[in-house]
């Protein structure tokens, strides 16, 4: 069992109603864990694309994908090869900055993990960090110190690197 | 283009999938569908009295017929009342199609809609999305006949399943510009599936180099009506063929290389030779637990060639080595073709010797034949007295795992139960829908008295309707199979399984103005199947059986099916 290997699986759908619940309810129904979902329109316009991040071993990966492709709603779908996709993940993450000094060590730490300060209040910044999931999870260490008040990560979005696509060419 | 309701589009579509008959419970939001229907010539109401069972009739029609049975309820609990039959229907593959009413997709004259709690709303697609294939709901008239043309195709190929389609009731009394068509529209559906021919050949080497291969022969043998190809196989391969109960029927009982249904309750020398072959090929089937019971002695000796058309039962309950995706007939073309120059029909060998020596040591069939009035005599004396073309359903527990055992089937489509949800109840309404696709067969339910009293006001309908099946019910007064379990499994300790005062069968039956008959020997049952069978109206034969029988030999929940035991 190879446990512990976060799998992407990017999912060609019909953009209509009811096909997010379609697709979430399977992975629930057939005890698959999803750790993040993501949906948006795709390149062509009836068609939505869902990126699903899973944790689980080689075989049940291999049932999500066929159960995943069953539904007649799914156009197409594939788990992106290991080590040959892009991903990334939005946060944005709202911290205590009370003090002059905390404000300065935030834009330090926002500007070496190249993030944007995009709201400011007397007690608060809020900071938005794109990267992968490590690259947040790192950012949101430091913060730690003088507190995280709100945090909101979209969850991985990603796609096969140059010439592998998962599309529909019609 | 004509100008019609919603409620003329979809029974103009339906007569176009050649529909004649629909079993249902009408209500308010299905209301314009009806009076739509009465304009029909072409297509028969039946009026179940329970609308589980008006889907349990679509299921025993589209097995009996292998066409697509359809289902009509209204919204709320028409529809949520279908949901078992629906879901009975997914796990064993049947393709219907049902409709429901639902309250209207928008406000008219400020009435209540969808998503507003309205009287008699229920989220229907919701409910049904994981246990149907697919589900509909239109919102204009307009699309109406494309998403017939669309869940009648997506119910009857591929692996058949439910497919819904749920009306709002506006959309069936509008009226629009309609175009009948034939047009299909799920492009992500794909029924059709390339064969892997290299796995042909990996599958052709591996059985002619087997010395002692076993056919597995599921449900989808028989829905891929694959029933000749599975005879020339076992005949080339001289290889014993097992079902599962899904696949009961898919090669004739009496086959001297018939060796019955495996499983928890199946045939002890089916089970005992899957653990001696070194090859077996498994057609339609999804390895069910009940089936294949602990997986770490399943079929441990043996290569597995496993051929299905759903790409997804590959691997998921059992690993093989040559996996095939396919329609089975087509699979089973291919691979006697690839073994027709390298093997010739096998005269006997040690195998087949051995199949026989299991089935004489093993098989309960072979064994005694009690006189009494006892499971095992009744089957057997049922078989004897029906001619090959009946068609017998079940409903579950006892009487089921003693029909498998004990009732050998002779052809496809014979043998109606319900294998994968195991939804008592169910028989009694499969046996009305099977009389009704095959109105010049006997059909029989073989109940028992806990199941039978689940759907026993069907009697209203097939007295009403004029569908005649008969009733056998083998009454031991407990709910025998988990009462079994309490026996063997929690030390005697009976709770909720004794019925107390069941009905009077007899009298039940006259009370609905069918037939009632006791039999309390092997003789009088004789007699009542006899009278039965020539009766124009459904008749209940009330048999008084012991409530201690067991079903035996068994295989206890977590052991593999070597270790099937007790004294039969």
């Amino acid at each position: 069992m190879e446990a512990g290997r976060t799998k992407i699986i990017s999912v060609l759908v019909e953009n209509k109603p009811g096909v997010l619940f379609g697709v979430s309810n399977l992975f629930r129904r057939r005890n698959f864990n999803i750790e993040s979902i993501t949906v948006g329109p795709s390149e062509q316009k009836d068609m939505a694309r869902m990126t699903i991040t899973v944790n689980e071993d080689e075989r049940t990966i291999v049932q999500v994908v066929k159960q995943v492709a069953k539904l007649i709603d799914v156009l197409k779908v594939e788990e992106l090869e290991p080590g040959n996709f892009v991903m990334r993940e939005l946060a944005l993450i709202k911290v205590n900055a009370p003090t002059a000094k905390d404000r300065s060590d935030i834009i330090n730490c926002v500007e070496v993990f190249r993030g944007r300060i995009i709201d400011v209040s007397t007690d608060s910044l809020t900071v938005e960090i794109t990267g992968t999931p490590d690259k947040l999870d790192a950012f949101l260490n430091l913060m730690k110190a003088t507190g995280v008040i709100e945090l909101a990560r979209t969850g991985i979005t990603a796609l096969a690197r140059g010439a592998k696509s998962v599309r529909i060419d019609e | 283009m004509t100008r019609m309701s919603g409620a003329q589009a979809l029974l103009e579509s339906l007569e176009r999938q050649n529909v004649n008959t629909i079993f249902g419970i009408l209500g308010g939001a299905i209301l314009p569908v009806y009076d739509a229907l009465l304009g029909s010539t072409k297509i028969r109401h039946i009026l179940a009295r329970h609308e589980q069972c008006a889907a349990h009739e679509a299921e025993g029609y589209a097995r009996a017929s292998g066409r697509v049975g359809v289902c009509m309820a209204t919204s709320g609990p028409g529809a949520t009342n279908l949901v078992t039959g629906i879901a009975n229907a997914y796990m064993d593959s049947s393709p219907i199609v049902a409709l429901t009413g639902q309250v209207p997709s928008k406000a008219v004259n400020s009435s209540y809609m969808i998503g507003k709690d309205a009287f008699q709303e229920a989220d229907i697609i919701g409910i049904t999305t994981p246990i149907t294939k697919y589900n509909f709901q239109p919102r204009t008239v307009a699309e109406i006949p494309t998403i017939v043309n669309t869940a009648f195709y997506i119910a009857s190929t591929g692996r058949p399943g439910p497919v819904l389609i749920d009306l709002p009731k506006d959309v069936q009394s509008d009226m629009g510009e309609v175009e009948v068509t034939d047009k299909i529209e799920a492009r992500g559906y794909k029924s059709m599936i390339e064969i892997d021919l290299t796995k042909i050949s990996e599958a052709a080497s591996l059985l002619v180099s087997a010395e002692r291969p076993l056919i597995l022969s599921g449900g989808g043998v028989i829905i891929s009506n694959a029933s000749d190809e599975i005879m020339e196989m076992s005949d080339l391969l001289m290889a014993p063929v097992a079902t599962t109960l899904m696949g009961k029927g898919s090669f004739p009982e009496v086959h001297p290389l018939s060796v019955g249904s495996i499983g928890m309750h199946g045939n002890p020398a089916a089970n005992r030779l899957l653990g001696e072959a070194d090859v077996l090929l498994a057609v339609g089937t999804r390895f069910s637990d009940r089936a294949t019971a602990n997986l770490d002695t399943f079929a441990s000796e043996a290569k597995k060639i496993h051929i299905d058309i759903d790409e997804a039962e590959i691997g998921k309950n059992v690993e093989v080595e040559v996996p095939i995706v396919g329609d089975a007939k087509t699979v089973l073309k291919l691979l006697l073709a690839a073994l027709a120059d390298k093997l010739h029909k096998g005269e006997g060998t040690a195998w087949t010797k051995r199949v026989k020596e299991a089935k004489e040591k093993l098989s309960p069939l072979l064994k005694d034949r009690p006189r009494d009035i006892v499971p095992k005599a009744l089957l057997m004396e049922l078989r004897k007295l029906l001619p090959e073309s009946a068609i017998v359903t079940t409903e579950v527990g006892q009487n089921q795992m003693w029909s498998a055992l004990y009732f050998q089937a002779l052809r496809p489509r014979s043998f109606i139960s319900s294998g994968g949800l195991g939804t008592m109840g169910f028989g009694f309404p499969a046996a009305i829908g099977a009389k009704v696709a095959c109105p010049d067969r006997p059909v029989v339910d073989i109940a028992g008295d806990g199941s039978f009293i689940m759907s026993e006001q069907e009697l209203a309908c097939s007295v009403t309707e004029k569908i005649p099946v008969t009733v056998i019910v083998l009454n031991n007064s407990v709910l025998g199979m988990v009462a079994q379990w309490q026996r063997m499994l929690y030390k005697r300790r009976y709770m909720a399984v004794h019925l107390g005062k069941t009905p009077d069968f007899v009298k039940l039956a006259e009370a609905y103005g069918a037939q009632g008959l006791r039999a309390t020997s092997i003789e009088e049952f004789h007699k009542a199947v006899k009278t039965a069978l020539d009766s124009k109206v459904t008749t209940v034969i009330d048999v008084p059986i012991g409530s201690e029988h067991d079903v035996v030999p068994f295989v206890p929940p977590g052991c593999g099916l070597p270790q099937q035991r007790g004294d039969y």
